[in-house]
């Protein structure tokens, strides 16, 4: 049914073997590109009618278009996250989305083509793992929001970078509750005026990829949606990495953040997201309050840990291995012929 | 890791060779390793924990995977997610980690995600009790998670029941692709018997219904086929009320009428088969007993004692409660005047039982974390014999 949208030559023609894919890989340059959409002349398939994007193969079509507001981050991330699985050759088959509540989790449930699990507020991680577990060989990717990923499911998300079970998770971080209308979130910058802090945010935010860093993920990495080819690389290298990886996107809501923030206007919100950015190079020697005000931008972390997919696989193989050496098992088999 | 069959029903046959005198909660985690669970997120809690610390222990030597999750929030999530991606998946709690799981419950009811969660239920509310029993998480079981939906519930009442229950509760969540409770209480969960593991080619295992290439896996027909992550379908799973392919509809009544009242269909039009009830009546009885789980047993030991004394008292023990055996229980209480219903809760199952059965329903509630003693029961009984 779906699969007609999947030429399954493209990817096993294009699939890496399995020594390179080892090594670190050497991504494309991205100059290219046309730096707004990402395409290249011969990039685009000619068919009968209006023009297809080629990345269209991998959206379900029949939900388009999107649902997002006019000048939303989530295009962008999709795009980025369309491009960056286009890059890596992976067929959409071997990937399962997870997603939980709120606007970042429509990113890819429903309109990325791959299995989707799109669960309940704040889980997503929980679920994820779960899945990864028992299908080790797929990639398994979350894309959820700032509340649903730092706020209701906060202590998943530092618990699965301690386990470093072999995840991806992007989280769309755009300081509010965006899809119930724009609540203070846990990324919500001291100060602020949502609507439920009409008097002013009085708590202060965490600078969540910092947290994730902390709490032992492999591979740590935050980026903004101005940033768009950084980005595309930075998801392709935490989609790559094993381990558990974290990619802290930040977006603009121009509808829910940027109206109570004075700044409605995406594009202005893209600049301002362009000039508050440091890269994580430049940001040492800088004091903390210059630090409290910039966004660190480029890869903070990255570590090798045990991975804990790998080390049930293991486990599992060494308690496997000494029942078969036990002998016991096999010395009485004829209770088990003659049904005891 | 592809598993080697062979290896474990060697391995089965080994446990089924030893000699187990072992608690519920063990009886229950072999049940599940003998059902062929291959996932199990956990929490510890009392008094469940028992059965995750076997899990851990047996499920590596089957192949199967055993994760401790930071809290029951996750160990439900990972259940429903594993079973997407293939695993025969179980959890284990108590009352407070059952209180958390609700809200996935119902996710899973609305997913259609076969698993089995089992509740050995503690004196609440809150922390109430912590290592004392209780029965009250009886309607939890039933309307815990919020909006529309029916589910499976059964009560063991033994620790062999814990070991048989568990693989008829994996069965049954395959076949209704529905999650599945085993409704185990304290007093059964830290009891300790003889339990005697069967030949594992003995073992009755559902398989999942997998759809094929284009089959509806959500609709289409009152149980759809499931189709899981890897098999290049795109399912599309969702919380949200949802179409037949899985996509969501959030706005469309009709959608959403049809959606659930299938998923209540399912499990309401195959009540009388799900119902599992031990009956056991005696012509011209006018008094009867219902009690389930570790109630059940002080029950049937009063009733024993009540008949040696020459009354005529029925007895019946609803194994299934949810969906509640109507015509079963109704059965076994045609012609009596007075029922009395021993539970370790202020009268959960009773009032269910009163609304399908004509005799005057005699509540006899206990908390506080101690089993009724037969002697309680029988005078009741007696009481009640004499007044009919």
């Amino acid at each position: 049914m779906l699969r007609r949208l999947i030429d399954p030559e493209y990817f096993e023609a294009a699939a890496p073997s399995e020594v390179e894919a080892q090594e670190t890989p050497s991504f494309p340059q991205y100059g290219t590109r046309d730096p707004l959409l990402g395409l290249c002349p011969d990039e685009v398939v000619d068919r009968p009618g209006p023009t297809r994007h080629r990345l269209l193969r991998y959206l379900r079509e029949e939900v388009l278009p999107t649902t997002f507001c006019v000048g939303c981050g989530g295009g962008t991330v999709l795009n980025a996250f369309a491009h960056a699985v286009d890059e890596m050759h992976i067929d959409p088959r071997e990937i399962v989305c997870v997603t939980g509540i709120g606007c970042s989790s429509w990113i890819p449930s429903p309109y990325f083509l791959c299995d989707t699990l799109h669960t309940t507020h704040g889980r997503a991680i929980a679920f994820a793992s779960g899945v990864k577990v028992m299908r080790p060989d797929m990639k398994v990717i979350v894309i959820a929001g700032d509340g649903d990923l730092a706020g209701i499911g906060g202590n998943h998300l530092i618990h699965a970078a301690r386990r470093n079970l072999d995840l991806t998770v992007f989280l769309v971080n755009n300081f509010i509750y965006g899809m119930t209308g724009g609540q203070v979130s846990p990324t919500t910058p001291f100060g602020t005026r949502t609507t439920t802090t009409p008097y002013l945010n009085l708590e202060h935010p965490f600078k969540i990829a910092d947290v994730v860093a902390a709490a032992g993920g492999s591979y740590v990495a935050r980026w903004t949606t101005y940033h768009v080819f950084q980005l595309m690389e930075s998801m392709q290298n935490a989609i790559h990495k094993k381990g558990f990886s974290f990619v802290e996107i930040i977006s603009q809501c121009p509808v829910s953040y940027g109206k109570m923030t004075g700044t409605s206007d995406p594009v202005t919100m893209l600049q301002q997201l362009r000039d508050a950015s440091i890269h994580v190079d430049d940001s040492k020697g800088l004091s903390e309050e210059e630090l409290d005000r910039a966004f660190v931008v480029g890869k903070l972390v990255e570590r090798q840990r045990a991975e804990f997919g790998d080390g049930l696989q293991q486990l599992i193989a060494r308690r496997r291995e000494s029942l078969r050496t036990e002998g016991d098992l096999r010395q009485d088999t004829s209770a088990l012929e003659t049904g005891r | 890791m592809r598993p080697d069959i062979e290896l474990t029903d060697l391995y089965l046959a080994r446990l089924a060779r030893e000699k187990h005198f072992i608690q519920g909660d063990e009886a229950a985690a072999f049940g599940a390793i003998f059902a062929g669970c291959s996932f199990f997120g956990g929490y510890p809690i009392t008094p469940a924990s028992e059965i995750a610390e076997v899990m851990a222990r047996e499920l590596p030597n089957i192949g199967g995977y055993y994760v401790q999750y930071e809290d029951e929030l996750a160990s439900i999530s990972a259940v429903i997610g594993a079973a997407w991606a293939g695993a025969r998946a179980m959890t284990a709690t108590s009352g407070p980690g059952f209180s958390l799981m609700q809200e996935n419950i119902g996710y899973a009811c609305m997913t259609e995600t076969p698993c089995v969660i089992i509740d050995v239920q503690r004196s609440g509310p809150s922390t109430g009790q912590a290592t004392l029993p209780a029965q009250g998480d009886v309607m939890q079981a039933r309307w815990g998670t919020h909006g529309d939906h029916e589910i499976i519930a059964v009560a063991p009442s033994s620790a062999q029941e814990c070991f048989d229950l568990v693989i008829h509760c994996f069965n049954l969540s395959e076949e209704y692709r529905t999650p599945v409770i085993l409704l185990m209480d304290g007093e059964i969960g830290h009891l300790r018997e003889r339990v005697i593991l069967p030949d594992p080619s003995t073992v009755h295992r559902r398989d999942r219904r997998k759809a094929d290439e284009g089959e509806l896996v959500f609709g289409g027909e009152t149980i759809p086929p499931m189709m899981e992550f890897g098999d290049g379908g795109f399912v599309h799973v969702t919380g949200s009320t949802h179409k037949e392919d899985g996509l969501r509809d959030v706005q469309t009544q009709s959608v959403h009428d049809r959606l659930v009242r299938r998923l209540v269909a399912k499990i309401e039009g195959a009540r009388e088969e799900i119902s599992l009830v031990d009956v056991d009546v005696e012509e011209g009885a006018g008094v009867g007993v219902l009690a389930y789980g570790a109630t059940a047993r002080p029950a049937k030991g009063a009733v024993l004692r009540a008949r040696g004394d020459g009354h005529r008292v029925n007895f019946c023990r609803p194994v299934t409660i949810w969906p509640f055996p109507i015509a079963r229980i109704q059965e076994a209480c045609r012609g009596l005047d007075r029922l009395l219903v021993p539970e370790m809760n202020l009268g959960q199952l009773a009032r269910e039982v009163e609304r399908f059965v004509d005799c005057e329903v005699v509540p006899l509630s206990k908390i506080g974390g101690v089993v009724h003693s037969s002697r309680e029961i029988h005078a009741e009984i007696v009481e009640a014999v004499a007044a009919c």
